[in-house]
Protein backbone atom coordinates (compact mmCIF):
# COMPACT_ATOMS: atom_id res chain seq x y z
CA UNK A 1 0.00 0.00 0.00
CA UNK A 2 0.91 3.67 -0.61
CA UNK A 3 2.21 5.62 2.25
CA UNK A 4 0.82 9.15 3.00
CA UNK A 5 3.83 10.23 2.65
CA UNK A 6 4.24 9.21 -0.94
CA UNK A 7 0.47 10.21 -1.92
CA UNK A 8 0.90 13.80 -0.95
CA UNK A 9 4.57 13.79 -2.50
CA UNK A 10 2.78 13.50 -5.74
CA UNK A 11 0.34 15.81 -4.67
CA UNK A 12 2.55 18.54 -3.95
CA UNK A 13 4.46 17.80 -7.23
CA UNK A 14 1.27 18.61 -9.23
CA UNK A 15 -0.26 21.96 -7.11
CA UNK A 16 3.18 23.62 -5.61
CA UNK A 17 5.72 22.47 -7.88
CA UNK A 18 3.76 22.80 -11.19
CA UNK A 19 4.35 19.18 -12.13
CA UNK A 20 2.25 18.79 -15.35
CA UNK A 21 2.41 16.21 -18.64
CA UNK A 22 3.70 18.84 -21.58
CA UNK A 23 1.89 17.64 -24.36
CA UNK A 24 0.33 14.20 -25.29
CA UNK A 25 1.32 14.44 -29.46
CA UNK A 26 -0.19 11.99 -32.10
CA UNK A 27 1.87 11.56 -35.09
CA UNK A 28 -0.05 10.95 -38.15
CA UNK A 29 1.63 9.72 -41.44
CA UNK A 30 0.13 11.86 -44.58
CA UNK A 31 2.23 9.79 -47.03
CA UNK A 32 -0.89 8.21 -48.81
CA UNK A 33 -2.87 11.94 -48.66
CA UNK A 34 -0.50 13.12 -52.21
CA UNK A 35 -2.35 13.84 -55.01
CA UNK A 36 -1.78 16.20 -58.52
CA UNK A 37 -4.37 18.19 -57.79
CA UNK A 38 -3.02 20.55 -54.72
CA UNK A 39 -6.97 21.10 -53.60
CA UNK A 40 -7.58 17.47 -53.07
CA UNK A 41 -4.34 16.57 -51.10
CA UNK A 42 -5.37 19.21 -49.07
CA UNK A 43 -8.84 18.16 -48.43
CA UNK A 44 -7.02 14.70 -47.80
CA UNK A 45 -4.92 15.72 -45.78
CA UNK A 46 -7.95 17.58 -43.65
CA UNK A 47 -10.22 14.35 -43.69
CA UNK A 48 -6.79 12.24 -42.48
CA UNK A 49 -6.38 14.27 -39.28
CA UNK A 50 -9.68 14.98 -38.45
CA UNK A 51 -10.40 11.22 -38.57
CA UNK A 52 -7.20 9.78 -36.66
CA UNK A 53 -7.06 12.85 -33.94
CA UNK A 54 -11.11 12.96 -33.58
CA UNK A 55 -10.69 12.16 -29.87
CA UNK A 56 -7.45 12.91 -28.71
CA UNK A 57 -8.23 16.12 -26.71
CA UNK A 58 -11.41 14.56 -25.14
CA UNK A 59 -9.11 11.10 -24.16
CA UNK A 60 -6.50 13.51 -22.92
CA UNK A 61 -9.21 15.55 -20.96
CA UNK A 62 -10.42 12.51 -19.27
CA UNK A 63 -7.07 11.06 -18.73
CA UNK A 64 -6.23 14.60 -16.61
CA UNK A 65 -8.91 14.23 -14.70
CA UNK A 66 -8.50 10.44 -13.68
CA UNK A 67 -5.01 11.14 -12.72
CA UNK A 68 -5.04 14.50 -11.21
CA UNK A 69 -2.56 16.14 -13.32
CA UNK A 70 -2.75 18.64 -15.83
CA UNK A 71 -2.04 17.95 -19.29
CA UNK A 72 -1.19 21.22 -20.67
CA UNK A 73 -0.74 20.63 -24.83
CA UNK A 74 -3.06 17.99 -26.88
CA UNK A 75 -1.31 18.64 -30.39
CA UNK A 76 -0.48 16.68 -33.43
CA UNK A 77 2.55 15.67 -36.15
CA UNK A 78 2.21 15.29 -39.34
CA UNK A 79 4.93 13.90 -42.00
CA UNK A 80 6.94 16.23 -43.28
CA UNK A 81 4.57 18.47 -45.75
CA UNK A 82 7.37 18.48 -48.39
CA UNK A 83 7.36 15.02 -49.05
CA UNK A 84 3.46 14.58 -49.28
CA UNK A 85 3.20 18.07 -51.42
CA UNK A 86 5.84 17.06 -54.05
CA UNK A 87 3.44 15.17 -56.77
CA UNK A 88 1.36 17.99 -56.28
CA UNK A 89 0.94 20.66 -59.31
CA UNK A 90 1.38 23.77 -57.22
CA UNK A 91 4.07 26.31 -56.27
CA UNK A 92 2.10 27.64 -53.55
CA UNK A 93 2.29 24.95 -50.92
CA UNK A 94 0.48 27.56 -48.20
CA UNK A 95 -2.67 25.09 -49.25
CA UNK A 96 -1.27 22.69 -47.17
CA UNK A 97 -0.87 24.87 -44.51
CA UNK A 98 -4.39 25.68 -44.30
CA UNK A 99 -5.85 22.21 -44.56
CA UNK A 100 -3.60 21.55 -41.29
CA UNK A 101 -4.79 24.72 -39.70
CA UNK A 102 -8.42 23.74 -40.27
CA UNK A 103 -8.08 20.42 -39.71
CA UNK A 104 -6.44 21.45 -35.86
CA UNK A 105 -8.92 23.86 -35.05
CA UNK A 106 -11.72 21.13 -35.69
CA UNK A 107 -10.17 18.87 -33.19
CA UNK A 108 -9.41 21.98 -30.95
CA UNK A 109 -5.42 21.05 -30.70
CA UNK A 110 -3.59 24.39 -30.37
CA UNK A 111 -0.53 23.62 -32.35
CA UNK A 112 -0.01 20.99 -35.61
CA UNK A 113 3.95 20.80 -36.99
CA UNK A 114 5.09 18.97 -39.94
CA UNK A 115 4.89 21.87 -42.02
CA UNK A 116 8.84 20.72 -42.66
CA UNK A 117 11.23 19.36 -44.99
CA UNK A 118 14.69 17.59 -44.65
CA UNK A 119 17.33 19.02 -46.67
CA UNK A 120 20.35 18.27 -44.75
CA UNK A 121 21.91 17.29 -48.09
CA UNK A 122 19.70 19.19 -50.59
CA UNK A 123 16.79 20.33 -51.99
CA UNK A 124 14.20 18.38 -54.19
CA UNK A 125 11.47 20.38 -55.73
CA UNK A 126 9.21 19.66 -53.40
CA UNK A 127 11.43 20.73 -50.41
CA UNK A 128 12.23 24.30 -52.00
CA UNK A 129 8.67 25.26 -52.47
CA UNK A 130 7.89 23.90 -48.66
CA UNK A 131 10.92 26.62 -47.70
CA UNK A 132 9.36 29.28 -49.99
CA UNK A 133 6.24 28.92 -48.84
CA UNK A 134 6.72 28.64 -45.29
CA UNK A 135 6.91 32.80 -44.37
CA UNK A 136 2.47 32.69 -46.05
CA UNK A 137 2.37 29.19 -44.48
CA UNK A 138 3.13 31.30 -41.04
CA UNK A 139 1.29 34.47 -41.46
CA UNK A 140 -1.90 32.85 -43.05
CA UNK A 141 -2.44 30.35 -40.01
CA UNK A 142 -2.94 30.21 -36.14
CA UNK A 143 -1.75 26.77 -35.74
CA UNK A 144 1.02 25.07 -37.74
CA UNK A 145 4.26 25.10 -36.93
CA UNK A 146 7.24 24.82 -39.46
CA UNK A 147 10.54 23.15 -39.08
CA UNK A 148 13.84 22.62 -41.67
CA UNK A 149 16.33 19.81 -40.88
CA UNK A 150 19.66 21.65 -42.57
CA UNK A 151 21.99 19.53 -41.12
CA UNK A 152 23.15 15.63 -39.95
CA UNK A 153 26.30 14.51 -38.96
CA UNK A 154 26.08 12.05 -41.90
CA UNK A 155 25.24 14.67 -44.50
CA UNK A 156 27.29 17.60 -42.96
CA UNK A 157 25.17 21.00 -43.32
CA UNK A 158 23.44 22.00 -46.15
CA UNK A 159 25.07 25.75 -46.13
CA UNK A 160 22.72 26.67 -49.04
CA UNK A 161 19.78 25.84 -46.61
CA UNK A 162 20.80 27.90 -44.14
CA UNK A 163 21.61 30.62 -46.02
CA UNK A 164 17.84 30.67 -47.50
CA UNK A 165 16.97 30.31 -44.02
CA UNK A 166 18.48 33.17 -42.70
CA UNK A 167 16.28 34.96 -45.87
CA UNK A 168 12.85 33.07 -44.75
CA UNK A 169 13.50 33.60 -41.34
CA UNK A 170 13.41 37.46 -41.96
CA UNK A 171 10.90 37.37 -44.51
CA UNK A 172 8.19 35.28 -41.79
CA UNK A 173 9.29 37.94 -39.20
CA UNK A 174 8.31 40.92 -42.17
CA UNK A 175 4.92 39.16 -42.66
CA UNK A 176 3.78 38.36 -39.14
CA UNK A 177 5.16 42.21 -37.90
CA UNK A 178 2.05 43.39 -36.23
CA UNK A 179 2.30 40.69 -34.21
CA UNK A 180 5.82 41.23 -33.16
CA UNK A 181 7.36 38.77 -35.38
CA UNK A 182 5.35 35.57 -34.04
CA UNK A 183 5.36 33.63 -37.35
CA UNK A 184 9.34 33.13 -36.21
CA UNK A 185 8.40 31.20 -33.28
CA UNK A 186 6.71 28.42 -34.83
CA UNK A 187 9.51 28.18 -37.36
CA UNK A 188 12.34 25.87 -36.02
CA UNK A 189 15.70 25.32 -38.42
CA UNK A 190 17.72 22.31 -37.02
CA UNK A 191 20.63 19.81 -37.12
CA UNK A 192 20.08 16.12 -36.67
CA UNK A 193 16.41 16.50 -35.92
CA UNK A 194 14.55 13.84 -34.32
CA UNK A 195 11.78 11.79 -36.12
CA UNK A 196 9.83 11.53 -33.07
CA UNK A 197 9.69 14.75 -30.93
CA UNK A 198 6.46 15.50 -29.28
CA UNK A 199 7.30 19.20 -28.47
CA UNK A 200 6.66 22.33 -30.71
CA UNK A 201 7.32 23.99 -33.17
CA UNK A 202 10.02 21.21 -34.02
CA UNK A 203 7.25 18.28 -34.25
CA UNK A 204 6.69 16.59 -37.59
CA UNK A 205 6.14 12.61 -37.93
CA UNK A 206 9.07 11.54 -39.51
CA UNK A 207 9.38 8.73 -42.25
CA UNK A 208 10.11 5.80 -40.05
CA UNK A 209 7.27 6.48 -37.83
CA UNK A 210 4.06 3.98 -38.09
CA UNK A 211 1.22 5.30 -39.57
CA UNK A 212 0.01 7.18 -36.45
CA UNK A 213 1.51 7.01 -32.89
CA UNK A 214 1.15 8.92 -29.54
CA UNK A 215 4.04 10.57 -28.16
CA UNK A 216 4.40 12.74 -24.76
CA UNK A 217 6.19 15.37 -23.70
CA UNK A 218 6.96 15.72 -19.50
CA UNK A 219 8.03 18.64 -17.88
CA UNK A 220 8.23 19.83 -14.41
CA UNK A 221 11.72 22.06 -14.28
CA UNK A 222 9.32 23.26 -11.03
CA UNK A 223 9.37 19.95 -8.97
CA UNK A 224 13.48 19.36 -9.72
CA UNK A 225 14.45 23.24 -8.71
CA UNK A 226 12.80 22.43 -5.22
CA UNK A 227 14.32 18.94 -5.06
CA UNK A 228 17.49 21.02 -5.93
CA UNK A 229 16.88 23.33 -3.31
CA UNK A 230 16.48 20.61 -0.52
CA UNK A 231 19.86 19.58 -0.90
CA UNK A 232 21.79 22.53 -0.79
CA UNK A 233 25.17 22.69 0.33
CA UNK A 234 25.90 18.75 -0.16
CA UNK A 235 28.16 17.78 -2.78
CA UNK A 236 28.20 17.08 -6.40
CA UNK A 237 27.03 13.38 -6.13
CA UNK A 238 24.62 13.66 -3.81
CA UNK A 239 22.99 16.65 -6.38
CA UNK A 240 23.14 14.15 -9.28
CA UNK A 241 21.47 12.24 -7.29
CA UNK A 242 18.59 14.05 -6.46
CA UNK A 243 17.83 15.42 -9.60
CA UNK A 244 17.86 11.69 -11.25
CA UNK A 245 15.08 10.56 -8.64
CA UNK A 246 12.85 13.48 -9.17
CA UNK A 247 13.68 12.92 -13.06
CA UNK A 248 12.40 9.29 -12.37
CA UNK A 249 9.48 10.11 -10.57
CA UNK A 250 8.48 13.06 -13.16
CA UNK A 251 9.27 10.27 -16.46
CA UNK A 252 6.60 7.42 -14.80
CA UNK A 253 3.90 10.45 -14.94
CA UNK A 254 4.77 10.65 -18.54
CA UNK A 255 4.77 7.32 -18.89
CA UNK A 256 1.68 6.35 -17.64
CA UNK A 257 0.02 9.36 -19.33
CA UNK A 258 1.11 7.95 -22.80
CA UNK A 259 0.35 4.47 -22.76
CA UNK A 260 -2.89 5.26 -21.30
CA UNK A 261 -3.66 7.70 -23.28
CA UNK A 262 -2.21 5.40 -26.65
CA UNK A 263 -4.10 2.39 -24.97
CA UNK A 264 -7.53 4.30 -25.17
CA UNK A 265 -6.92 5.75 -28.42
CA UNK A 266 -6.30 2.12 -30.05
CA UNK A 267 -2.47 3.66 -31.23
CA UNK A 268 1.13 2.16 -30.42
CA UNK A 269 3.00 4.13 -27.83
CA UNK A 270 6.37 5.74 -28.89
CA UNK A 271 8.39 7.72 -26.94
CA UNK A 272 8.27 9.87 -23.65
CA UNK A 273 10.44 12.52 -24.40
CA UNK A 274 11.66 13.48 -21.18
CA UNK A 275 13.09 17.02 -21.67
CA UNK A 276 12.71 19.58 -18.93
CA UNK A 277 10.18 21.97 -20.22
CA UNK A 278 10.23 25.25 -18.90
CA UNK A 279 6.91 28.13 -19.37
CA UNK A 280 6.87 31.51 -18.07
CA UNK A 281 5.10 30.91 -14.67
CA UNK A 282 7.37 31.46 -11.54
CA UNK A 283 8.79 28.65 -10.46
CA UNK A 284 8.38 26.37 -13.64
CA UNK A 285 12.01 27.59 -14.76
CA UNK A 286 15.11 25.53 -16.04
CA UNK A 287 17.39 29.17 -15.29
CA UNK A 288 16.01 28.94 -11.62
CA UNK A 289 17.48 25.24 -11.21
CA UNK A 290 20.85 26.02 -12.20
CA UNK A 291 20.40 29.03 -9.90
CA UNK A 292 19.49 26.73 -7.37
CA UNK A 293 22.70 24.83 -7.28
CA UNK A 294 24.58 27.80 -6.34
CA UNK A 295 24.86 30.25 -9.13
CA UNK A 296 23.94 33.86 -8.45
CA UNK A 297 22.87 34.53 -12.11
CA UNK A 298 22.07 32.05 -14.63
CA UNK A 299 24.52 32.85 -17.38
CA UNK A 300 27.26 33.12 -14.88
CA UNK A 301 30.30 31.19 -15.25
CA UNK A 302 29.74 27.34 -13.98
CA UNK A 303 26.40 27.57 -15.70
CA UNK A 304 27.74 25.29 -18.41
CA UNK A 305 29.09 22.81 -16.05
CA UNK A 306 25.59 23.30 -13.92
CA UNK A 307 23.60 22.55 -17.27
CA UNK A 308 25.66 19.22 -17.97
CA UNK A 309 25.15 18.07 -14.76
CA UNK A 310 20.95 18.69 -14.96
CA UNK A 311 20.77 17.19 -18.37
CA UNK A 312 22.79 14.39 -17.66
CA UNK A 313 21.36 13.63 -14.41
CA UNK A 314 17.80 14.21 -16.39
CA UNK A 315 18.48 11.42 -18.73
CA UNK A 316 19.67 8.95 -16.03
CA UNK A 317 16.88 9.29 -14.14
CA UNK A 318 14.20 9.25 -17.51
CA UNK A 319 16.27 6.29 -19.30
CA UNK A 320 15.21 4.18 -16.02
CA UNK A 321 11.57 5.42 -15.59
CA UNK A 322 10.45 4.99 -19.58
CA UNK A 323 11.08 2.29 -21.68
CA UNK A 324 10.79 4.19 -24.77
CA UNK A 325 12.83 7.44 -24.44
CA UNK A 326 13.08 9.33 -27.57
CA UNK A 327 12.94 12.82 -29.11
CA UNK A 328 14.94 15.82 -27.81
CA UNK A 329 15.07 14.38 -23.90
CA UNK A 330 17.62 17.02 -22.36
CA UNK A 331 16.58 20.27 -20.44
CA UNK A 332 15.24 23.24 -22.87
CA UNK A 333 16.89 27.21 -22.59
CA UNK A 334 14.33 28.66 -24.76
CA UNK A 335 14.63 32.43 -23.71
CA UNK A 336 11.54 33.88 -23.73
CA UNK A 337 9.23 30.63 -22.26
CA UNK A 338 11.58 30.76 -18.80
CA UNK A 339 11.32 33.66 -16.62
CA UNK A 340 15.12 33.52 -15.25
CA UNK A 341 16.48 33.24 -18.29
CA UNK A 342 14.82 36.28 -19.23
CA UNK A 343 15.33 37.55 -15.86
CA UNK A 344 19.56 37.16 -16.74
CA UNK A 345 19.05 38.53 -20.07
CA UNK A 346 17.66 41.43 -18.99
CA UNK A 347 20.31 41.91 -15.97
CA UNK A 348 23.54 41.38 -18.47
CA UNK A 349 23.98 38.03 -16.94
CA UNK A 350 23.59 35.76 -19.92
CA UNK A 351 23.80 36.99 -23.33
CA UNK A 352 23.65 35.36 -27.12
CA UNK A 353 27.32 33.25 -26.90
CA UNK A 354 26.74 31.90 -23.25
CA UNK A 355 23.35 30.88 -24.19
CA UNK A 356 25.59 29.17 -27.56
CA UNK A 357 27.85 27.37 -25.02
CA UNK A 358 25.01 26.19 -22.86
CA UNK A 359 23.55 24.29 -25.87
CA UNK A 360 26.38 22.09 -26.26
CA UNK A 361 25.08 20.17 -22.93
CA UNK A 362 21.67 20.00 -23.86
CA UNK A 363 19.06 20.17 -25.95
CA UNK A 364 18.08 21.81 -27.77
CA UNK A 365 19.67 25.28 -29.24
CA UNK A 366 19.36 28.52 -29.40
CA UNK A 367 15.49 28.76 -28.20
CA UNK A 368 12.73 31.46 -28.58
CA UNK A 369 15.29 34.53 -29.05
CA UNK A 370 14.96 37.73 -29.84
CA UNK A 371 17.72 40.06 -31.77
CA UNK A 372 17.20 43.27 -33.59
CA UNK A 373 14.70 43.39 -36.32
CA UNK A 374 17.69 45.14 -38.89
CA UNK A 375 19.50 41.89 -38.22
CA UNK A 376 20.59 40.47 -41.36
CA UNK A 377 19.87 37.14 -43.32
CA UNK A 378 23.17 36.53 -43.37
CA UNK A 379 23.86 37.06 -39.70
CA UNK A 380 20.75 34.57 -38.97
CA UNK A 381 22.40 32.27 -41.08
CA UNK A 382 26.09 32.16 -39.96
CA UNK A 383 24.47 31.93 -36.44
CA UNK A 384 22.64 29.18 -37.79
CA UNK A 385 25.68 27.21 -39.26
CA UNK A 386 27.49 27.53 -35.57
CA UNK A 387 24.43 25.88 -33.99
CA UNK A 388 24.36 23.56 -36.81
CA UNK A 389 28.28 22.89 -36.52
CA UNK A 390 27.63 22.25 -32.83
CA UNK A 391 25.26 19.51 -33.34
CA UNK A 392 27.09 17.91 -36.17
CA UNK A 393 30.47 17.87 -34.75
CA UNK A 394 28.80 16.53 -31.30
CA UNK A 395 26.21 13.99 -33.07
CA UNK A 396 23.45 15.69 -31.19
CA UNK A 397 20.33 17.60 -32.04
CA UNK A 398 20.35 21.64 -32.19
CA UNK A 399 17.80 24.10 -33.15
CA UNK A 400 17.88 27.76 -33.99
CA UNK A 401 14.01 29.48 -33.33
CA UNK A 402 15.02 33.02 -33.30
CA UNK A 403 12.94 36.12 -34.16
CA UNK A 404 14.68 39.16 -35.92
CA UNK A 405 12.18 41.26 -34.12
CA UNK A 406 10.68 43.68 -36.73
CA UNK A 407 11.25 47.61 -36.00
CA UNK A 408 13.29 46.69 -32.25
CA UNK A 409 16.24 47.25 -31.46
CA UNK A 410 18.41 45.83 -28.07
CA UNK A 411 16.53 46.88 -24.85
CA UNK A 412 12.90 46.34 -26.28
CA UNK A 413 10.68 43.34 -25.84
CA UNK A 414 8.67 41.28 -27.99
CA UNK A 415 5.40 39.97 -26.44
CA UNK A 416 3.53 36.74 -27.69
CA UNK A 417 1.79 35.75 -24.14
CA UNK A 418 1.16 32.39 -23.51
CA UNK A 419 3.27 29.65 -23.54
CA UNK A 420 5.61 31.74 -25.64
CA UNK A 421 6.05 34.41 -23.27
CA UNK A 422 7.97 37.60 -23.61
CA UNK A 423 11.23 38.09 -24.61
CA UNK A 424 14.25 40.96 -24.86
CA UNK A 425 16.09 41.91 -27.78
CA UNK A 426 19.35 40.49 -27.39
CA UNK A 427 22.41 42.03 -29.47
CA UNK A 428 24.17 40.47 -31.94
CA UNK A 429 27.55 40.71 -33.22
CA UNK A 430 28.42 43.79 -35.16
CA UNK A 431 30.93 42.22 -37.12
CA UNK A 432 29.64 40.76 -39.95
CA UNK A 433 29.57 37.28 -41.33
CA UNK A 434 28.36 37.76 -45.15
CA UNK A 435 30.91 36.22 -47.24
CA UNK A 436 31.25 33.13 -45.18
CA UNK A 437 27.79 32.69 -45.33
CA UNK A 438 27.54 33.61 -49.48
CA UNK A 439 30.44 30.81 -50.18
CA UNK A 440 27.90 28.16 -50.59
CA UNK A 441 27.70 24.52 -51.35
CA UNK A 442 28.03 21.96 -48.42
CA UNK A 443 30.07 22.05 -45.35
CA UNK A 444 31.53 17.88 -45.34
CA UNK A 445 30.60 15.62 -42.70
CA UNK A 446 32.67 15.32 -39.96
CA UNK A 447 35.54 12.35 -39.77
CA UNK A 448 33.48 10.54 -37.30
CA UNK A 449 30.49 10.23 -39.08
CA UNK A 450 32.60 7.45 -41.22
CA UNK A 451 31.46 4.86 -38.46
CA UNK A 452 30.54 1.58 -40.71
CA UNK B 1 1.85 -3.16 -14.72
CA UNK B 2 0.99 -2.24 -18.48
CA UNK B 3 -2.41 -5.07 -18.52
CA UNK B 4 -3.62 -3.32 -15.05
CA UNK B 5 -3.61 -0.24 -17.00
CA UNK B 6 -5.45 -1.31 -20.28
CA UNK B 7 -7.68 -3.95 -18.50
CA UNK B 8 -8.40 -1.65 -15.91
CA UNK B 9 -8.53 -4.41 -13.33
CA UNK B 10 -7.41 -2.51 -10.08
CA UNK B 11 -10.14 0.19 -9.72
CA UNK B 12 -8.72 2.02 -7.05
CA UNK B 13 -8.74 5.47 -5.90
CA UNK B 14 -7.09 8.11 -3.79
CA UNK B 15 -9.31 10.64 -2.25
CA UNK B 16 -7.40 13.12 -1.06
CA UNK B 17 -8.55 16.35 1.44
CA UNK B 18 -6.67 19.33 2.33
CA UNK B 19 -7.77 22.24 3.83
CA UNK B 20 -8.76 23.97 7.38
CA UNK B 21 -10.05 21.50 10.05
CA UNK B 22 -13.61 21.13 9.99
CA UNK B 23 -15.90 18.85 11.72
CA UNK B 24 -17.73 16.21 9.22
CA UNK B 25 -15.43 16.35 6.73
CA UNK B 26 -14.70 12.43 6.67
CA UNK B 27 -18.16 12.03 7.61
CA UNK B 28 -19.37 13.75 4.02
CA UNK B 29 -16.94 11.93 1.69
CA UNK B 30 -17.66 8.87 3.70
CA UNK B 31 -21.32 9.56 2.61
CA UNK B 32 -20.30 10.22 -0.78
CA UNK B 33 -18.54 7.08 -1.07
CA UNK B 34 -20.98 4.68 0.10
CA UNK B 35 -23.81 6.40 -1.17
CA UNK B 36 -22.28 5.12 -4.43
CA UNK B 37 -20.78 1.58 -3.58
CA UNK B 38 -17.16 2.60 -3.10
CA UNK B 39 -15.39 0.53 -0.67
CA UNK B 40 -13.07 2.03 2.14
CA UNK B 41 -9.84 0.76 2.36
CA UNK B 42 -7.36 2.44 4.25
CA UNK B 43 -7.72 6.00 5.90
CA UNK B 44 -5.00 7.92 7.30
CA UNK B 45 -5.00 12.07 8.56
CA UNK B 46 -2.65 14.32 9.94
CA UNK B 47 -3.38 17.83 11.50
CA UNK B 48 -0.17 20.38 9.83
CA UNK B 49 -0.85 23.00 12.54
CA UNK B 50 -4.65 23.71 11.93
CA UNK B 51 -4.79 22.13 8.71
CA UNK B 52 -5.97 18.57 7.36
CA UNK B 53 -4.37 16.67 5.44
CA UNK B 54 -6.42 12.85 4.82
CA UNK B 55 -5.82 10.55 2.54
CA UNK B 56 -8.10 7.85 1.95
CA UNK B 57 -7.66 5.10 -0.48
CA UNK B 58 -10.82 3.13 -2.10
CA UNK B 59 -11.77 0.61 -3.95
CA UNK B 60 -14.13 1.33 -7.19
CA UNK B 61 -15.21 -2.18 -8.20
CA UNK B 62 -18.54 -2.29 -7.09
CA UNK B 63 -18.59 1.09 -7.82
CA UNK B 64 -21.94 2.82 -8.93
CA UNK B 65 -20.38 5.72 -10.91
CA UNK B 66 -17.33 6.41 -12.75
CA UNK B 67 -14.33 8.24 -11.38
CA UNK B 68 -14.94 10.99 -12.78
CA UNK B 69 -18.16 11.41 -11.77
CA UNK B 70 -17.07 10.56 -8.27
CA UNK B 71 -14.47 13.44 -8.68
CA UNK B 72 -17.39 16.08 -9.41
CA UNK B 73 -19.18 14.74 -6.36
CA UNK B 74 -16.29 15.03 -4.00
CA UNK B 75 -15.13 18.75 -5.89
CA UNK B 76 -18.55 19.93 -5.20
CA UNK B 77 -18.96 18.79 -1.58
CA UNK B 78 -15.35 20.46 -0.94
CA UNK B 79 -16.13 23.88 -2.52
CA UNK B 80 -18.91 23.65 0.06
CA UNK B 81 -17.38 23.18 3.34
CA UNK B 82 -14.07 25.46 2.17
CA UNK B 83 -11.54 22.61 1.66
CA UNK B 84 -10.42 20.92 -1.32
CA UNK B 85 -11.23 17.10 -2.04
CA UNK B 86 -10.20 15.26 -4.87
CA UNK B 87 -10.04 11.79 -6.36
CA UNK B 88 -7.60 10.33 -8.63
CA UNK B 89 -6.83 7.11 -9.92
CA UNK B 90 -4.44 5.18 -7.90
CA UNK B 91 -1.83 4.25 -10.44
CA UNK B 92 -1.14 7.98 -10.72
CA UNK B 93 0.40 7.64 -7.51
CA UNK B 94 1.72 3.79 -7.45
CA UNK B 95 3.10 4.32 -11.01
CA UNK B 96 5.35 6.93 -9.78
CA UNK B 97 6.81 5.22 -6.17
CA UNK B 98 6.64 1.82 -6.89
CA UNK B 99 8.20 -0.13 -9.90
Amino acid sequence: MLTMQEIMETINMVQEEKLDIRTITMGISLRDCCDPDPKKAGQKIYDKITRLAENLVPIGEDIAREFGIPIVNKRISVTPISLVGDCAHTEDYVVFAEAMDRAAEEVGVNFIGGFSALVHKGMTGGDTKLIQSIPRALAETERVCASVNVATTKAGINMDAVYLMGKVIRETAEKTRERDGLGCAKLVTFANVPEDNPFMAGAFHGVGEPESVINVGVSGPGVVSRAVSRVKESDFGTLAETIKKTAFKITRMGELVGRTAASRLGLPFGIVDISLAPTPAVGDSVAEILESMGLERCGTHGTTAALALLNDAVKKGGAMASSYVGGLSGAFIPVSEDAGMIRAVEEGALNLEKLEAMTCVCSVGLDMIAVPGDTSAETLAAIIADEAAIGVINQKTTAVRIIPAPGKEVGERVEYGGLLGSAPVMPVHRFSSTEFVRRGGRIPAPVHSLSN
Amino acid sequence: MLNSLTREKKNRVIVTVLGPDKVGIIAGVAQILSNNKVNILDISQTILQEFLAMVLIADMEASEIDLLTLKQELNTLGAKIGVRIDAQHEDAFSYMHRI
